[in-house]
């Protein structure tokens, strides 16, 4: 008998189906991989088994955890499983912890709710349990805030409360999709040893099909509220027999159409050049000099503080015209606060950032307006970049009154449709609201609000990381066709090596707030030298890699 | 201009029709009901100017303390003054007291918490310490002291309730915009050049206006409390001029043998808040783009 067995689960959410009569069996000991994409409805199959759906889901079928029917058990039955019987890890580890209690307590809590131990006790089991997840109690006490550990460090914990009293299953949901590659890589090895040791069954929700093929046993592939292909997964991935796995796996792997050197006619000879390397003739389009940027550190006393928390530490590149570079590290290497830097949205203790051989800062108005017209932004969350009352057009239109002069009306209302046009979104979409959008789409806005004045420079701040798959995919081609097509270079601000490759000719890896290693994309991915970029590469998920690996093991 | 853009495009004829304002806002339940309530007061409130059943300044011994009756619906109060026309005249004194509190609250402390937030630093320091120096009085007390300085009557009432609305307005909006300023929409406005007070004006006040309107409404309401407060130690209207306060005041020591003396100014305070908080729901869903298209 499985452990979870789910038969026919259909759930409605008012008159629309959200799951559609889905079948998905767990056994003890084993890890079985969902994968959809966003909307598919794989976190409400998670929510279900939990009973946790929210207010007005409606669901039928049956669902049974060692032979118990959770449908139809009621909410006191269903308060002695959750966080007992059955663990939950959620995505994000900020929202899952309350912040106003320390780790202790909260790992604690629930053994002490369901085995009714004293707090001494449950304290004791919960110091072994956090040291069970590589938080030791000596250098983490069980006195810590969530807010003084780190994203990794949280979702740790997050993992400390689902499993403190040995579950039998642990549901994850996107357990890692808020963590760098190199935390990822940490959390799921440390899944893993948890599965091996309790022959705990895990249910590993991801819309990462290379991390699910890594880490499950057996694979099912949702779409639209269906199970549409499944198996074990050695079999399902190398048969590839379904079109929408084939698809999905297609996206996951998705490089650009292979880019054409740009329209400067110098710039094919630069080719290969490293990219703080000498120009002849040639304007470089960004100059970053020795640019350092400290937060002052926190006060301590009236009198003394902690020393500056150096962000940015003397940090150097150029960029050419046309040519794109990435910029990779770590979450919390300072690449966010470097793109600030280079938008001019923050300012440098010391160095200097020269665009277009001008300095951002400090020129008339004219000349900033000039240079902020060359260089727009992209930024990771494709909702929240835009004002939620304001229609695409006005959104799009927005960076025009930097145009010299102002455009009327007219002219901004044709320039805001031919934008919309260039992303593949269509001039009829000027009077819809940024919710009216999908997660994509709204992507595609982003760009074209920042492609409209016809800028040199794009600053992406992980563009494509909040995107599903296959629109990143979509995404990432269009990012790679105006780069052909217009010119524009980008700096591209990401964790994900994939998404690196894909679209730019030289990189930049950042540790600690310092450049460790530069060169073209492709040399640097295929020999890292810095222990940085090593562990980056290492880390990266990819998918023909975990597929041989995962036939070798199912043979 | 419409026609000549669409012809330029090259991927839709459809034309685009942005659904107004006021269509989206009368679909709204609270919006028609608020409206209507406000309205109704407001009419009676002008209708007072002109007609009254009988004449608030007239004392009739005869009749007083009638109970509510076809002659006089809602009653007339110890000096047979009629309750209804009271209420109509005093009409004009509590909303307009109340309203233009608010305006001056919501005019002066909305400028300044958004500059508070934009600015940060001393420009805060200095706005938001101010606040707390005007926070530290109790509100109904100090307004008694200015207009027992400045001497009692309608003007100073404003004056004294409106100054105590304003650190309430910059609050509130202070603490709305400074959740705004790190979200991504307003940095990408920021990297498109935008200065400080064009992104307040383009996107910061839209996003606050919901919060402001809830307290707007909120302040409306003490704005009523405070007049009939004022005017019940004699420092608000003055008499013979009704208001709902004072004749609220002036009953409660005869709820017993007149309860209509205090039910119905009671009610009009109760009818009026309620339908200016529906309006200002009603206001705020529509500005809501989100709740567009569950109409």
């Amino acid at each position: 008998m499985s452990l979870l067995e789910i038969e026919n689960l259909s759930v409605t959410i008012g008159d629309g189906p959200i799951l559609r009569g889905i079948d998905l069996s767990v056994q003890a000991g084993e890890t079985v991989g969902l994968v959809g994409e966003s909307g598919s409805g794989k976190s409400m199959a998670a929510l279900s088994v939990m009973r946790l759906l929210p207010e007005g889901a409606r669901a039928a079928g049956a669902i049974r955890f060692d032979g118990k029917d959770l449908l139809a058990a009621d909410e006191a039955a269903m308060v002695r499983l959750r966080g007992n019987a059955v663990g939950m890890v959620f995505q994000e580890p900020m929202t899952a912890l309350n912040p106003l209690k320390t780790i202790g307590e909260q790992v604690a809590e629930g053994i002490r709710w369901h085995t009714g131990a004293s707090r001494a006790v449950a304290e004791q089991r919960a110091a072994g349990m956090l040291d069970r997840v590589g938080l030791p109690p000596s250098r983490f006490p069980l006195s810590r805030y969530p807010h003084q550990l780190s994203g990794g460090q949280r979702q740790r914990v997050v993992i400390a409360i689902a499993c403190a009293l040995g579950p039998k299953l642990l549901i994850a949901d996107e357990p890692t999709t808020a963590l760098d590659v190199v935390l990822q890589a940490q959390i799921l090895d440390l899944l893993r040893e948890l599965v091996a040791e309790s022959r705990m069954g895990l249910l590993l929700i991801s819309h990462d099909l290379a991390v699910v093929t890594e880490m499950a046993d057996r694979i099912a592939i949702m779409r639209a509220g269906e199970i549409v292909d499944g198996g074990d997964t050695a079999v399902v991935l190398s048969a590839q027999s379904h079109p929408y796995t084939r698809q999905l796996a297609l996206a996951s792997t998705h490089v650009p159409a292979h880019r054409q050197p740009t329209a400067s006619v110098t710039a094919p000879a630069k080719r290969g050049l490293p990219p703080d390397g000498h120009s002849h003739g040639d304007t470089p389009l960004l100059e970053v000099t020795s640019l350092t940027r400290d937060y002052t550190g926190q006060r301590r006393s009236l009198f003394s503080r902690d020393p500056p928390i150096r962000a940015v530490d003397d940090v150097s590149f150029t960029m050419f015209p046309g040519r794109s570079t990435a910029l990779v590290g770590r979450s919390g290497c300072g690449k966010s606060t470097l793109a600030r830097l280079v938008l001019a949205l923050d300012t440098p203790t010391a160095g200097q950032i020269r665009f277009l051989g001008e300095p951002m800062t400090g020129g008339s108005d004219a000349t900033q307006k000039r240079l902020r017209r060359d260089m727009q932004v992209v930024f990771q969350d494709p909702y929240g970049s835009f004002n939620p009352r304001h229609r695409a057009e006005r959104l799009v239109a927005e960076p025009l009154h930097l145009l010299d002069p102002p455009p009327d009306a007219a002219t901004r209302r044709d320039m805001a449709a031919s934008a919309l046009h260039e992303v593949g979104l269509s001039a009829a979409d000027m009077g819809k609201y940024p919710h009216e959008f999908s997660g994509g789409q709204r992507q595609r806005l982003s760009i074209a609000r920042a492609i409209i004045t016809r800028p040199k420079l794009v600053v992406a701040d992980e563009a494509v990381s909040a995107l599903d798959v296959s629109i990143r995919a979509q995404v990432l081609d269009l990012f790679a066709e105006l780069n052909r097509r217009l010119g524009i270079a980008y700096l591209f601000i990401t964790h994900d090596l994939n998404v690196a490759q894909a679209i730019t000719d030289d990189v930049l890896v950042m540790h600690e707030g310092r450049i460790v290693e530069r060169g073209p994309t492709a040399a640097v991915f295929d020999n890292p030298r810095s222990e940085a970029a090593k562990a980056l590469v290492s880390a990266t998920p990819d998918l023909h890699r975990a597929i041989r690996r995962k036939l070798e093991e199912q043979g | 201009m419409r026609a000549a853009a669409a012809m330029t495009l090259p991927a839709s004829t459809a034309p685009v029709s942005y659904p107004g304002l006021l269509s989206r806002a009368l679909a709204s339940r609270s919006f028609v009901a608020g409206f209507i309530g406000t309205a109704l007061i407001a009419a009676m409130a002008l209708l007072s100017f002109f007609w009254t059943p009988y004449d608030v300044t007239q004392l009739v011994v005869a009749d007083r303390m009638q109970p509510p009756s076809a002659a006089h619906w809602f009653g007339t109060d110890q000096f047979g003054r009629d309750i209804l026309s009271m209420i109509m005249v005093g009409a004009r004194n509590s909303i307009a007291v109340a309203l233009v509190a608010v305006g001056i609250g919501m005019g002066i402390g909305v400028p300044l918490g958004c500059l508070a937030a934009a600015r940060g630093g001393l420009a805060d320091e200095v706005v938001m310490r101010f606040n707390d120096v005007v926070f530290a009085f109790p509100a109904l007390l100090s307004a008694v002291m200015i207009t027992a300085v400045f001497g009692p009557g309608a003007v100073n009432a404003i004056i004294a309730i409106g100054i105590f609305n304003i650190p309430v307005f910059a609050r509130v909006a202070r603490a709305g915009a400074l959740a705004l300023w790190p979200r991504e929409f307003i940095l990408a406005a920021r990297a498109a050049g935008k200065n400080r007070t064009q992104i307040t004006v383009e996107h910061i006040l839209p996003n606050i206006s919901t919060m402001l309107l809830v307290q707007g409404t909120i302040q409306f309401a003490l704005g009523i409390l405070a007049e009939a407060g004022l005017s019940y130690v004699g420092l608000g209207a003055q008499p013979p001029m009704p208001s709902w306060g004072r004749m609220l005041f002036d009953a409660q020591t005869r709820m017993i043998v007149a309860p209509w003396q205090a039910l119905f100014p009671g009610l009009a305070i109760v009818i009026t808040v309620l339908a200016l908080n529906l309006l200002g729901d009603g206001i705020a869903d529509a500005l809501d783009p989100k709740l567009r298209r569950r109409q």
